[in-house]
């Protein structure tokens, strides 16, 4: 009996939860026309949100991309393909790593921030204090953070792309002497601009739409105790990352899986 | 001004509420008084209608709050102010910014009278000197006053404190006492004042309300609550540590409790 109650209780509850977060985003874009409005409130958010983010990105992409150029050298010499490192650093960044990677440093670098910044508003009386000053926090503080979050990302995204090729091309080309000419020239006869360039940027997209959505709900929803909004920046990279995984293997079948 | 007929509130299981109603007469100071946990600060988030009641309503200028659309409820709030327990004052403002914010979202004055505007206020409680520090650089006492100032920013017709007295020190005690009487007098305010500290309440309050267990266990004038009858009254009033809510947690007999062990 206990554990039909107990599983019942939480199936609720996650069903509830679901409910409150729904509600929540669709209020969130109802506030796009007053974020238009207040450019500066949007602006401030991207360099919280953006820029405070871009050294983590530039260089981790530098590394992810040496690494690949490591590998993929490694790997390609067996078959006598290294002229193809091009392609694959390229095709497995732009499709792949690119929106992945950086959407799971970009949920433990801004989304907990966002979290624990709305989390400790919640407890410090901050948002119900806007609200009986008749401001709406959810358009005032909230929906700046999340459609900075819905821009920033997918450039984060393609800026790590950029910078891992490059770093494929000092690991590969400068380090293990891979033909210069050869991991350009076939990365750029192979790799499509929608097939692949457009497709992981769509992925991004849904990445940070997922990422800031989680993030900012969780603060927002988060028991205003200390022990509630630790709980709360934890679930917020827990969930992010695993929401980011799942939703990666759903949009890889359906945007590379038909061929 | 504001009357709250059969007001019932749960939380959970816990009844905070039991159907009760009391009025809020303009232009006085009306204390809610009782022990912690009361549902005094729940009663001030009733009043300002961010959260909804189960039953009964809360009347303020003849207009229900909980029947209001948002936009009518956030209209109505520019009309009150209110003092969080904690301040609340936006951590990344400065003193000056953060009394200006509401004058700045509501109003589209020029900058030169929000100057103005901020001073003045800034002047009213004290802290004209204080106005480019951070929230993080004020003391308990200043966050206060400062929050103060910007409830009155858009001149409020009624302003209500969420216990404005707790951890304070004797000085910052004896200045916030005088400033809500003050203000009160000054601006013609309608003030609640939600506390359980009884002497500085009972100085500057007209009425009190107090409540226990989601009833409003008595009401008066500070003086005719000290003459009350009520056990329940006299023992709140004079804070005595044992009486009717007695000084053990509902326990069984003490000696048995001891051997019981062995």
């Amino acid at each position: 009996m206990n554990i039909f109650q107990s599983l019942g209780q939480s199936t609720l509850k996650a069903l509830a939860k679901l409910g409150r977060s729904s509600l929540f985003f669709i209020s969130l874009l109802m506030a796009l026309g007053y974020v238009l409005k207040r450019p500066n409130l949007l602006i401030k958010q991207l360099y919280n949100v953006g820029v405070l983010t871009f050294w983590l990105i530039c260089i981790s992409g530098l590394f992810v991309g040496m690494v690949l150029g490591l590998q993929g050298v490694y790997t390609l010499s067996t078959f006598g393909a290294e002229s193809s490192l091009g392609i694959m650093v390229a095709a497995s960044l732009v499709r792949e790593l690119g929106p992945v990677v950086s959407a799971l440093l970009f949920a433990g670098r801004a989304g907990s921030a966002l979290t624990a910044e709305i989390g400790l508003m919640k407890a410090t009386e901050q948002l119900s204090g806007m609200e009986m000053m008749a401001i709406d926090p959810l358009k005032y503080i909230i929906a700046p953070r999340f459609f900075a979050g819905l821009i920033s990302l997918p450039l984060l995204a393609a800026l790590f792309s950029a910078i891992g090729i490059i770093g494929g091309h000092l690991a590969g080309v400068e380090l293990l002497n891979v033909d210069a000419g050869a991991y350009w020239s076939q990365m750029q006869s192979s790799i499509d601009f929608y097939d692949d360039i457009i497709n992981g940027v769509i992925k991004s997209i849904i990445f940070a739409w997922l990422v800031s959505w989680i993030a900012l709900f969780e603060g927002y929803d988060a028991l205003p105790t200390s022990a509630g909004i630790s709980r709360a920046t934890t679930r917020t990279v827990v969930n992010s990352a695993f929401a980011i995984l799942l939703f990666d293997f759903l949009l890889t079948a359906l945007m590379f899986g038909a061929n | 001004m504001i009357s709250i007929r059969n007001l019932t509130f749960s939380h959970g299981n816990r009844k905070i509420f039991d159907n009760i109603s009391l009025d809020i007469m303009p232009h006085k100071i009306t204390a809610i008084m009782g022990p912690s946990g009361t549902g005094k600060t729940t009663l001030l988030k009733l009043i300002g209608g961010q959260i909804k009641p189960d039953s009964g309503t809360i009347l303020i200028d003849q207009e229900n709050v909980h029947a209001l659309s948002r936009s009518k409820l956030f209209t109505l709030r520019k009309k009150m102010g209110m003092l969080f327990q904690s301040g609340a004052l936006l951590t990344d403002m400065s003193v000056y910014d953060n009394i200006a914010f509401p004058i700045r979202e509501h109003t589209k004055l020029p900058e030169s009278m929000i100057r103005t505007l901020v001073l003045m206020k800034l002047n009213a409680v004290g802290l004209r000197g204080a106005r480019n520090l951070m929230p993080s650089e004020l003391s308990g006492g200043m966050a206060r006053r400062v929050a103060m100032a910007r409830a009155l920013a858009l001149d409020p017709n009624m302003i209500m404190y969420d216990e404005p007295f707790t951890g304070q020190d004797p000085i910052s005690l004896g200045v916030l006492v005088k400033l809500i009487q003050t203000l009160n007098q000054t601006l013609g305010l309608t003030s609640i004042v939600v506390s359980h500290d009884v002497q500085e309440t009972a100085e500057i309050a007209d009425y009190i309300y107090l409540l226990s267990e989601g009833k409003i266990a008595g009401q008066g004038t500070p003086e005719e609550l000290s003459h009350s009858e009520s056990a329940w009254v006299q023992q709140f009033m004079q804070a005595k540590a044992d009486g009717p809510v007695p000084f053990h947690y509902p326990a069984n007999d003490f000696t048995t409790d001891l051997l019981a062990n062995n």
